[in-house]
């Protein structure tokens, strides 16, 4: 797909386009920077920009814009298609955690024109000023009457719309039921289990928020609880949990696939690859409670090329392209639209679409959750006992 | 005007230093000086730094004692395991082999750095899980072996990783080791054991001690292996670090931390020195 262009002197374009193949080069190391957490990675997955020019677009949309997501998350013919159709290429920048956006975008000079932020940190970005209200009439594609209110509200704040919604999911847990025989239903099955018949087999999410509450859930308290006196209960039995876990780890996958871990506290979309290639491992809520979440597109203050932001975000929004973009990453849609045309294999699997009423008992996560420094501390006194 | 000789020189030597200079004072010394602002200041609501002036972060760094204490102990203990098995190999090459081969056999220690450390720690993943070196073990009857994220894990994580960095300051020190004083010592009738502890061992410890806090001190900093082989069970300082930065975004605690780290560092490069010095009788490091 490549041509080799040394007999030509080098025009802007084409200096632009070896730059990128230069950086594609990388994309495995990055991308496993971002998997591992490590993040402030990127990756670059365009075509060369050039390749299929409207003029029309490029004149307005600039040539260049960067996007912050999460791994695992985008069908990479998608960048390649909005390349094709506006002449702007994507540059992808990989995240293991919203901290580490936020760090990057307080920072400052993150680059960003578009990227990826979890329900709870949207109130927290709004009001430090780091995100700016959606113009939602450059974004014709959205329908807000096709999407589900579960999902929309939290990226409204005080009736002014700041985040739109890409695709939402949950916290439960994975088992490998080929080693685990017995049926769990609670989190509160998860730590007695990983305390008994998967002594060193268990995993949990080396990410407070989920760890810290699927431990309160399991002692009949809040998810998002930050009282000092339900925390100490959660700590206890972290501590006492500790020894026999196999992992503290967000990343599983690789664990639960070699069989070293039996079981793990897992988002949806990871519970519906793993069941997808190891039919044995189930993904089971918590009917004591849990988390559920949504991932949303927001525009930064500081975005470089608001234009093209804009534009990839509408993008996005066409069904069409979403409907693509949640078979490649197999997190459910939000949006009606999308869920229409999508295959009955995917619409009937009860990991991506759960009952309505396994959800009831499921919690968004609070921004106060993620920012607290009582539950910080907790987790590294957790994490270094 | 014309400059004098003296005058010229000087102006040479420090033109010749500015670059390296720029690059200490831009990368080392502004950024040192942003921590210990940082170190001084409060946690923001939302995370982050706001300015203050207060010892609270230096206070509370008993709150990270186990990961200074877990780093305390396997630091050494895997500077001590790299130079147990660095020592024999570096003497072997520097000493032992055949000067047509040694080159290649030197190129062939460098040669896994061509490949990122991260790769080389996820083929250990690999390894050491339940479907790479246990499955083995599991085929000649030996059941049940967990390796992966055992203390044990990191520390072969580090003995692999480190090894090279502590090999070749003793292989260069060793190779310019002048031969005749061991063939003095031998012609006066000293056995090879006393010929080794006397002459060959001295002579060598620069390029030990230098081997020592090169090792030591990237392993006061070490995030990755305990991360990857150690389960996220065992926690470092460098650990502890990048939680306090990236996960709660406690950054002015982070930054008192990252002091204590420096000072821990500075230390660490003054003890090896001393004993270099003392025991070799010069103010000379080895450095590759």
């Amino acid at each position: 797909m490549t041509k080799d262009f040394k007999d030509t002197p080098i025009t802007p374009d084409r200096f632009m386009a070896e730059f990128m193949r230069w950086k594609r080069g990388s994309i495995t190391r990055r991308h496993f920077m971002g998997v591992t957490g490590l993040g402030l990675a990127t990756a670059v997955l365009s075509r060369f920009p050039g390749a299929g020019i409207n003029p029309a677009f490029a004149e307005d949309l600039g040539t260049q814009m960067a996007i912050a997501t999460w791994p695992n998350y985008h069908d990479p013919a998608t960048f390649e298609a909005f390349t094709a159709a506006t002449g702007v290429a994507v540059e992808v920048n990989v995240f293991g955690s919203n901290e580490e956006m936020l760090a990057k975008l307080q920072a400052g000079g993150a680059g960003w024109s578009l990227f990826v932020p979890t329900n709870y940190t949207i109130s927290t970005y709004a009001g430090l000023k780091l995100i700016d209200a959606l113009d939602l009439s450059m974004i014709p594609n959205f329908s807000p009457s096709t999407q589900n209110p579960r999902f929309t509200s939290e990226g409204m704040i005080d009736g002014t719309t700041y985040a739109l919604p890409k695709n939402w999911g949950t916290t439960g847990f994975a088992v490998n039921t080929a080693e685990l025989k017995k049926p769990m239903t609670t989190w509160k099955d998860f730590f007695a289990t990983a305390m008994n018949e998967a002594d060193g087999r268990a995993m949990v999410h080396d990410y407070q928020l989920t760890t810290i509450g699927s431990a309160l859930v399991s002692l009949g308290l809040d998810f998002n609880s930050t009282k000092p006196e339900d925390l100490a209960q959660a700590e206890k039995l972290l501590l006492e949990v500790k020894p026999h876990l196999f992992a503290i780890n967000s990343d599983y996958q690789p664990s639960m696939r070699s069989t070293d871990a039996w079981m793990t506290m897992c988002w949806t979309n990871d519970g519906a690859q793993l069941n997808r290639d190891m039919p044995e491992i189930a993904y089971i809520l918590g009917t004591d409670g849990g988390e559920i979440w949504t991932d949303y597109y927001a525009i930064p203050s500081s975005a470089p090329n608001k234009a093209a932001g804009y534009a990839l975000l509408n993008f996005l929004m066409d069904p069409a392209v979403a409907v693509k973009e949640h078979i490649a990453n197999g997190a459910p849609a939000t949006d009606s639209r999308v869920i229409a045309l999508l295959p009955p294999e995917i619409t009937s699997n009860k990991i991506v679409y759960p009952d309505e009423a396994s959800l009831t008992p499921l919690e968004f996560g609070a921004a106060a959750t993620l920012t607290d420094p009582g539950r910080a501390e907790l987790m590294a006194r957790f994490k270094s006992a | 005007m014309a400059l004098s000789a003296a005058a010229r020189k000087r102006w040479v030597t420090a033109a010749l230093l500015a670059p390296a200079g720029l690059w200490l004072f831009f990368f080392l010394v502004l950024p040192f000086i942003a921590i210990l602002i940082f170190s001084f200041g409060e946690r923001a609501p939302a995370g982050g730094y706001q300015p203050a002036l207060t010892l609270a972060n230096y206070l509370n760094i008993p709150a990270r004692g186990a990961a200074f204490l877990n780093t305390a102990i396997l630091a050494p203990i895997g500077a001590a395991t790299c130079l147990a098995i660095a020592y024999p190999a570096a003497w072997f090459l520097a000493l032992r082999v055949d000067p047509k081969h040694r080159l290649m056999l030197v190129a062939l220690m460098i040669v896994p750095f061509w490949t990122s450390m991260l790769v080389r720690t996820y083929a250990w993943m690999y390894l050491l899980g339940a479907r790479g070196i246990p499955q083995l073990l599991e085929m000649i009857g030996i059941d049940n072996v967990r390796l992966i994220n055992t203390p044990g894990a990191v520390l072969l994580g580090i003995v692999y990783g480190y090894l090279p960095l502590m090999v070749m300051p003793i292989y260069v020190s060793l190779e310019k080791l002048d031969r005749r004083l061991l063939e003095a010592s031998s012609d006066l009738g000293a056995k090879p054991l006393s010929t080794f502890l006397t002459v060959t061992l001295p002579l060598s410890m620069p390029g030990v001690m230098t081997g020592v806090a090169l090792v030591s001190i990237l392993l006061l900093g070490e995030y990755l292996i305990p991360q990857m082989l150690g389960g996220g069970k065992v926690y470092f300082i460098g650990n502890a670090l990048v939680d306090l930065f990236l996960q709660s975004r406690n950054w002015p605690f982070g930054s008192a931390i990252a002091v204590a780290l420096v000072l821990g560092v500075v230390g660490v490069l003054l003890v090896t020195m001393r004993i270099a010095w003392k025991v070799s009788g010069t103010r000379q490091m080895d450095l590759v």
